[in-house]
């Protein structure tokens, strides 16, 4: 069967799809922000030049905050607009709103920020001096451990073990769409709307630092040119920064980013650094992982706390270990803050892992594959965390498809009397074996108690009510499939509210690959709810539900005909935040990748020629929509694993321009072959569960051991650029 | 800003004489929307477009030459099948430029007049012994586009000449290569660029990204034209550092460059020239 259409599809490839920077608005003024030109100090003044007539415009600054000058968030560290001090460079500090775009250009050229600087924290690998403590007595922004059974003990009784330390870099989300956001005010009520993941974040956090009721503040979510969690947390800086404009101005504010200012402030994945040392038995089996990772969390808190919770639940990888310890810790430095992207401290921790399975490998004399195969955890056994893995899903079998697909062992072979005889060209076969646990973590769903609402219409259709948005990855359509197979209607008879904090509930955010598994089920249960709601019963066929509702809204028009539900965890989900013990998620999905690489000794560059991609992830709701999914977060993890390197100057980006930023052309990426195992999750809808940030875990580490495999160097830093190979080669001796 | 639209070219050099020097002529704009709307140019700037200048636009074909107008595009030289045959380096280097949309509207004398050390259409132009034909309101003035440069985004063209032509000798060539080494396959600005001829005027090398300027590499030249033995890349490195000067920058390091160059060349011209070493020796 064909998947279903996209229902936004064709006005995004025609163009006519209306993003907030297409909304034609009267009176709308343009907003734009003048930000620290320093990474930490004081602001010891702020001159205004002559070039411009400061009468026409209307700036602001921390004095005109209502509420606390605080972005709610997990903490409320970060000023909504810094006051006396900045944290990093291109931190806003002030606001300008003009009529004309080109003349707040020029008046923030007139903007001088003063600032007395103070001795920054640049380096998250090294400890801070004394002069440089900005929070806390050591500058963590959060410690984490993981303990399971006696790690010293087990790495003293092993017969090989294994130390390196990895290195990832930062990565920039490169949405389509560029960070933008439009505010006003009417009959007392604050609007803001804009591109967005998280309606009820931004709302918040308008309720927060602009001190005012829910009832005086609404936030709308126009049609978004990709996430990647970049429109997490940020949004809602910007959506704070364009209300208090209109509410200064008394006019609609839009502020769009340019790409340069959208690449230079907002946030960035976590750089890490992650040491391991593994202890293997005689045959190969882990007997104990040692591991230690460092996040860099930049200038504020935002969600680094969460993002290395993540990170170390991953760090041990799919693989069953009876002695287990993970420390985390994310370090505050004066760069731009880090937040959400894709993976959310995973491809991180499973870089690492992932790299030293192969270096395990080798030590103990077995192939990339056989190590895996020993290791994956089966049914019965526990992870890092001590949670029991009892899905049935059989792991070595999407190991054995993802060898098979690529032709692993026939192209390895063929590999190796290519690289004998050609004078610069070495080819190489990698793999990756990893896990996605999708939700949030630990008790994180219980906590957020997401609502879903459905709700009939007269005409017998179905309105879907949710603060889970459309951000490129399907949502709207996976939701009338949803809606539609629980209901026995037609896809066309589901209606998608657009995500207006004035008429959906709080679903929760738009992150951590929840929408279809988490929320959707939600969905099931909210359509559930509407056929009780009706007198009809579980069975009732789609006709008879359309009837229904047709007739109790005919009888009853002035009533709302709501379906309903909220979250509760599955039975039997035990965790423990205190020890970090139990269930980390409802459920993972399960994947091995397969990389083949081509290297130009010439000029060391890396070229991806294959790549497989084999997971398993409960059931597959739109084929279409899945497999772009994978093969877009595919693409993203080959420009994080090659090029997409970040050069930094006093915490700032100084490549800021995508002519210097290089994420892969369509030349750059190779046929993807994505293939779906289906083991259904009695908890996500229809059978699904998470998908959306399964792919960025392991095409790095697959391509990294293709090099090794091509070359015999280890890289342990990535991107691998080519004069980081250079490097690594000339190191090697092998250059 | 001001925006001047000529007719002809004595119009267009008029306007450059009477701007007193400030004017820019632009043809594709390529160059000047690189940076718009981030860095836009002056209340004062003037520009000139050339875009009306028909008569510019077609390149020709002599007994003797190739002759390109100022508003010749990389796409035009593309889809000529005779270009392909006889200057198969400039359809090399023209491919590599940006991207399709761009190869459709830049122009080979703007690549000159842009000065850039890592634009990619002027070493295969001097490597076919190119020469700049400049006109202003005094009259036409040729010069060899390897005396062109004087330093980073300097040359010998007046503030009131345009380039209005680029001649280019039809010769029989052994052999011609253009390799770039960008920071991607497509839409990438050149770390490392050598455009590489061979024919009974001798060997040319010029490079790109490699100095302030794109520049001949005169030693190696030589050296290749007295067959002297070059066995690794190792040897090809002190002859490189006689004539260009790489250097760190947010795209790649000086030893990065110095090196790939070294190897690329010596891949490139084992199995061409005799004088070179095994191609086993590579890595």
């Amino acid at each position: 069967m064909a998947s279903p259409r996209r229902s936004e599809g064709i006005s995004k490839l025609t163009g006519r799809e209306r993003y907030v920077d297409d909304l034609a608005i009267d009176g709308c003024w343009w907003g734009m922000t003048a930000r620290s030109p320093a990474p930490r100090g004081r602001i010891r003044e702020i001159r205004f030049g002559k070039g411009v007539d400061w009468s026409e415009f209307v700036v602001v600054d921390h004095r005109d905050i209502p509420g606390p000058n605080e972005v709610r968030l997990i903490e409320l560290d970060q000023p909504v607009l810094a006051a006396d001090r900045v944290r990093h460079v291109h931190e806003a500090v002030v606001l300008v709103a003009h009529p004309s775009r080109e003349m707040c250009r020029r008046a923030i050229r007139e903007i001088e920020i003063v600032v007395d600087r103070e001795p920054p924290a640049l380096d998250f690998r090294v400890t801070p001096s004394p002069d440089q403590i900005q929070y806390a007595d050591d500058n963590v922004l959060k410690h984490l451990r993981i303990e399971k059974g006696d790690v010293e003990r087990a790495l003293a009784g092993a017969a090989h073990v294994v130390e390196e330390v990895y290195e990832t870099g930062a990565q920039e989300h490169v949405y389509l769409e560029t960070q933008g956001m439009l505010a006003w005010e009417d009959d007392g009520v604050v609007t803001v709307s804009g591109s967005m993941q998280c309606p009820y974040y931004v709302l918040n956090a308008l309720i927060h630092a602009l001190g005012r009721d829910e009832k005086q503040v609404r936030v709308v979510q126009t049609p978004t040119g990709g996430g990647f969690g970049g429109k997490e947390d940020y949004p809602s800086n910007i959506a704070l920064h364009a209300a208090l404009l209109a509410l200064k101005a008394k006019h609609p504010v839009k502020i769009i980013y340019d790409r340069g200012e959208d690449l230079a402030a907002t946030t960035k994945r976590h750089p890490s650094l992650v040491r391991h040392r593994t202890g293997v038995d005689s045959e190969g089996r882990l007997v104990a992982q040692d591991i230690e990772m460092i996040l860099d969390g930049g200038a504020y808190v935002t969600l680094s706390p969460v993002v290395l919770s993540r990170g170390i639940i991953h760090a041990a990888g799919p693989y069953a270990c009876d002695n287990v310890r993970i420390v985390g810790r994310a370090v505050m430095t004066n760069s731009v803050p880090f937040g959400a992207f894709r993976g959310f401290g995973a491809p991180q921790s499973l870089f690492a892992c992932e790299r030293q399975m192969d270096r395990v490998a080798r030590a103990a004399s077995l192939s990339p594959a056989e190590i895996r195969r020993r290791n994956l955890i089966r049914d019965g056994q526990t992870t890092s965390t001590s949670q029991r893995i009892d899905d049935g899903t059989d792991r070595l079998a999407v190991l054995d498809a993802a060898l098979r697909r690529s032709d692993y062992d026939a192209k390895r072979e063929a590999h190796r009397s290519f690289n004998a005889s050609h004078p610069y060209l070495r080819r190489g076969m990698g793999l990756a074996s990893f896990y996605h646990g999708a939700g949030f973590t630990g008790g994180g769903e219980v906590y957020l108690a997401s609502t879903q609402h459905v709700a009939g219409l007269p005409d017998g259709r179905v309105e879907v009510r949710s603060a889970s948005t459309e951000i490129g990855q399907g949502t709207r359509t996976i939701f009338a499939t949803i809606a539609a197979s629980r209901l026995g209607l037609d896809e066309s008879d589901i209606v998608i509210a657009e995500p207006d904090t004035s008429r959906v509930p709080n679903s929760g955010p738009t992150v951590a690959s929840r929408t279809a598994m988490v929320v959707g089920h939600l969905l099931e249960l909210a359509c559930d709810d509407l056929r009780r709601t009706l007198g009809l019963p579980k069975d009732a066929p789609g006709d008879a539900v359309r009837a229904a509702i047709i007739a109790r809204l005919a009888s009853h028009p002035s009533e709302e005909l709501v379906g309903k539900a909220r979250y509760k965890a599955p039975p039997g989900i035990q965790w423990d935040e205190q020890t970090y013990k139990g269930d980390a998620y409802g459920t993972f999905a399960w994947a091995t990748y397969v990389a083949e690489v081509e290297v130009d000794l010439r000029m060391f560059e890396t070229r991806v020629i294959a790549f497989d991609a084999v997971q398993e992830i409960g059931k597959v709701l739109n084929e279409t929509l899945a497999r772009g999914q994978i093969q877009g977060g595919v693409v993203q993890a080959i420009g994080w694993a090659l090029t997409e390197d970040f050069v930094w100057k006093d915490g700032a980006m100084a490549n800021a321009q995508l002519t210097n930023y290089i994420i892969p052309s369509a030349c750059d990426v190779p046929p993807i072959g994505v293939e779906f195992l289906e083991n259904p999750y009695p908890h996500g809808a229809m059978g699904a569960k998470g998908i959306g940030e399964l792919p960025m875990d392991g095409p790095a580490p697959a391509i990294c051991n293709a090099v090794a495999d091509a070359l015999g160097v280890e890289p342990t830093t990535i991107p691998l650029t080519p004069e980081r190979l250079m490097d690594l080669m000339t190191e090697a001796g092998v250059a | 800003m001001k925006l001047l639209t000529p007719g002809t070219v004595p119009e267009a050099t008029a306007m450059l004489r009477d701007s007193g020097g400030r004017a820019k002529p632009i043809a594709g704009a390529t160059d000047v929307f690189v940076h718009w709307p981030v860095r836009v140019p002056a209340d004062d700037e003037i520009f000139i477009d050339l875009s009306g200048l028909a008569e510019l636009r077609p390149h020709r074909w002599t007994d003797d030459e190739l002759i390109l107008g100022a508003l010749t595009t990389y796409w035009d030289v593309i889809t000529d099948p005779r270009a392909a045959e006889e200057f198969a380096i400039l359809v090399q280097a023209a491919r590599t430029v940006g991207s399709i949309q761009i190869q459709t509207r830049g122009t080979w004398a703007g690549n000159i007049a842009n000065a850039s050390p890592a634009a990619d259409g002027v070493p295969a132009l001097m490597a076919r012994d190119a020469v700049v034909e400049l006109t202003s309101a005094e009259g036409v003035e040729q010069v060899p586009l390897d005396a062109f440069y004087l330093g980073y985004k300097r040359f010998v063209m007046k503030p009131d000449q345009l380039i209005t032509a680029i001649r280019l000798p039809r010769r029989p060539h052994h052999f011609e290569s253009f390799i770039k080494v960008g920071t991607r396959r497509a839409q990438a600005i050149t770390k490392v660029g050598v455009a590489i001829a061979h024919s009974d005027a001798g060997w040319r090398i010029v490079a790109n990204s490699m100095a302030p300027t794109v520049r001949r590499c005169r030693a190696l030249e030589e050296a290749l034209d007295d067959q002297a033995p070059l066995r690794s890349p190792n040897d090809f490195t002190p002859l490189l550092t006689r004539d260009l000067a790489p250097i760190d920058d947010i795209r790649s390091t000086a030893a990065y460059r110095l090196g790939v160059l070294a190897r690329v060349l010596y891949h490139e011209l084992a199995p061409v020239c005799g004088s070179v070493g095994p191609s086993g020796a590579a890595s």
